[in-house]
């Protein structure tokens, strides 16, 4: 459930690295204060058992699927949220440069879906006061997986507005929250089930390891904690409102001016001025069969359409055959060149590599 | 356990991509980074129909793989890598937006292909983007671009001992399931009480490896200071982040591929 660079608008993928931002300069600047200097090692110890763990899935009983470890809240108990987000992070960048999990840009936001709700909302929300300060067996299982799956639903629901508000993707935001959010409260259900079991272990074993969180205290982590959930908050509520407003405007113009060209507009006006510009742009064309705006809907054995008949405003196949034609030719024949120029560079480079 | 050995073997081939000796320092990594974010957001500024006039910007990835020597079938793989989420999210667009929108010899395309074929273009040229970033100057290299650029160092040197420990863990865990495989006989599956004291034993031994680095970071005169060899901004810097800049510029001010389609096919603009 990384985000995708594909799937986001710039203005969504700044705002959410602007959130994400914020929370790791608030979360980097706590970890400094700490002065501790064994806390170095350690988390980067510990982002590399994270990615690890990630690699290995257990089977989920009665299903042929498996899961594995999310990591943020097992983070948490271990080391406190600050720092857990500050690994988090480090593990989400190598993903995104090494796996192509998320990207460069998608980074902000992953940070936020992964790293900042579970840390900074999950566990200081609903894990610490749940747990209480040296919780059992039964009050630890369940305020961890509680707050494993409530970090997972959160951030399967950033997923889906970021990707909503970036309008990439056609989804509708019911359309795919309903997709996304069941089948992460069953993903949640597992996840929550691996940090729970593995607690419990570190419990068993090393139960000091996990009251390494706690000397911080509760309350003067809480405020930086809420300041910068809520600062995310706001960014998103206010890139959503802006969205919603800006929306059908940035689509129409897009139509307009879509590189393959699109001459689909919404509105019958619209339809027939861009009919009418098109007819003025083909009409220079001397004996291209193609371009006279063929409307599709006449089955192939018709007999050839005048360019009289075709240029009427007809429901909806407003499509110019000849832009069409003209934007593949050139896409491809675009996509041919830049081909051919970077085989050349390779071609130029390989003499230099067989070099010592 | 050939998931974790994948990884791995990706890991230590793009390092080892990065890190060849005499052609490390093919760049300013700090250049590299610039350019290669203004590329992704000039990408994906595109709207959502936009097709052709994605298709020079691949000019950027392929001039830049081939100066770093970046296999193509890496960047195939790992595209491949990227693409189920983004198709999976994609594949509706075709269900939602039924508008034709490119014709061609009587077959008629919806707007909602459209889309579809851009996202997947977008993915192709974000990640392999993004790929050559990484294989062309090494995360070490990264890290102290980003110093540079004021990232605290909290973050930088958290990065740094990750990707070192990365390799180490990564090997362990690869290990222990190898061994739990071979005395697993008949029963491969790995059940949640297995799990939690596979990874509960791991998470232990990388809490002691800590603890063992930290002493020995502290014999070494460890002060909480990290030092990075910044590499000297040159003429031929600034000259290549301006170029690719422009590049995109016009890339994105301009559909090229419609100009050379429309002289192509004979219609005049």
């Amino acid at each position: 459930m990384h985000m995708a660079d594909a799937l986001l608008s710039p203005a969504t993928g700044l705002v959410m690295w602007a959130a994400a931002g914020t929370a790791l300069a608030v979360a980097s600047r706590v970890v400094k204060a700490r002065a501790d200097d064994a806390l170095v090692p350690l988390m980067g110890m510990l982002g590399a058992f994270v990615f690890a763990a990630q690699m290995i899935n257990f089977s989920i009983p009665g299903t042929g699927s498996s899961g594995h470890l999310g990591g943020g809240l097992l983070l948490a108990m271990l080391m406190g949220p600050h720092a857990a987000l500050v690994v988090i992070s480090s593990v989400l960048t190598v993903q995104a440069l090494f796996f192509a999990d998320g990207g460069l840009l998608a980074l902000g936001a992953n940070i936020f879906n992964i790293g900042v709700l579970p840390c900074l909302v999950a566990y200081p929300l609903v894990y610490r006061p749940l747990a209480g300060v040296a919780p059992s067996r039964r009050r630890l299982t369940l305020a961890a997986g509680l707050a494993a799956m409530l970090a997972l639903q959160l951030g399967a629901m950033g997923v889906v507005l970021q990707t909503v508000m970036s309008g990439i993707s056609g989804l509708s935001l019911e359309g795919f929250a309903w997709l996304m959010l069941p089948i992460h409260a069953a993903i949640g259900v597992v996840e929550g089930a691996a940090t729970v079991a593995i607690v419990l272990f570190v419990q068993r074993h090393r139960p000091e390891l996990l009251h390494g969180a706690a000397p911080e205290g509760v309350a003067p982590r809480l405020r930086p904690a809420l300041l910068a959930a809520g600062l995310a908050t706001l960014a998103l509520g206010g890139v959503g409102s802006w969205f919603a407003s800006a929306d059908p405007d940035g689509l129409e113009w897009s139509v307009q001016r879509a590189g393959v060209n699109a001459v689909a507009a919404t509105t019958p006006a619209g339809l027939h001025d861009t009919l009418a510009a098109v007819q003025k742009r083909t009409a220079l064309l001397p004996d291209y069969g193609l371009p006279d705006d063929a409307v599709s809907t006449s089955p192939a054995g018709d007999a050839p359409s005048t360019p009289a008949q075709a240029s009427q405003p007809q429901a909806w196949p407003a499509v110019n055959a000849g832009t069409s034609l003209a934007g593949v030719v050139g896409g491809v024949t675009t996509l041919g060149l830049v081909l051919a120029v970077g085989l050349l560079l390779r071609r130029r480079r390989q003499p230099a590599s067989a070099r010592p | 356990m050939a998931r974790a050995d994948q990884a791995l073997d990706r890991m230590l081939a793009l390092d080892a991509l990065a890190a060849r000796p005499g052609d490390a320092g093919y760049r300013n990594p700090m250049a590299h980074l610039l350019v290669t974010l203004a590329f992704i957001v000039a990408v994906i500024s595109f709207d959502r129909y936009t097709v052709a006039a994605l298709m020079p910007l691949a000019l950027f990835p392929m001039a830049l793989a081939a100066q770093a020597r970046v296999p193509a079938a890496l960047l195939v793989r790992t595209v491949g890598l990227a693409l189920p989420f983004a198709v999976m999210v994609g594949l509706f667009n075709p269900l939602l937006d039924r508008n034709p929108m490119l014709q061609l010899a009587g077959l008629q395309l919806s707007g909602g292909w459209v889309s579809l074929a851009s996202i997947v273009l977008r993915v192709a040229l974000t990640v392999s983007a993004t790929l050559v970033l990484v294989a062309g100057t090494g995360l070490p290299a990264l890290c102290s671009a980003l110093a540079r650029l004021g990232v605290p160092q909290v973050l930088t040197v958290q990065l740094l001992l990750l990707y070192r420990y990365l390799f180490v863990l990564a090997g362990e865990a690869a290990r222990m399931d190898t061994a739990r495989r071979l005395r697993a006989g008949w029963q491969p599956r790995l059940a949640l009480s297995t799990y939690a004291s596979l990874l509960g034993q791991l998470l232990l031994r990388s809490v002691e490896r800590a603890q063992r680095l930290h002493q020995a970071m502290r014999v070494r005169g460890y002060t909480g200071q990290w030092p990075t060899a910044p590499r000297r901004w040159q003429l031929a810097d600034t000259v290549f982040v301006l170029g690719w800049l422009a590049f995109f510029g016009l890339a994105r001010a301009v559909s090229l591929p419609l100009a050379v389609g429309q002289a192509l096919v004979g219609l005049s603009p």
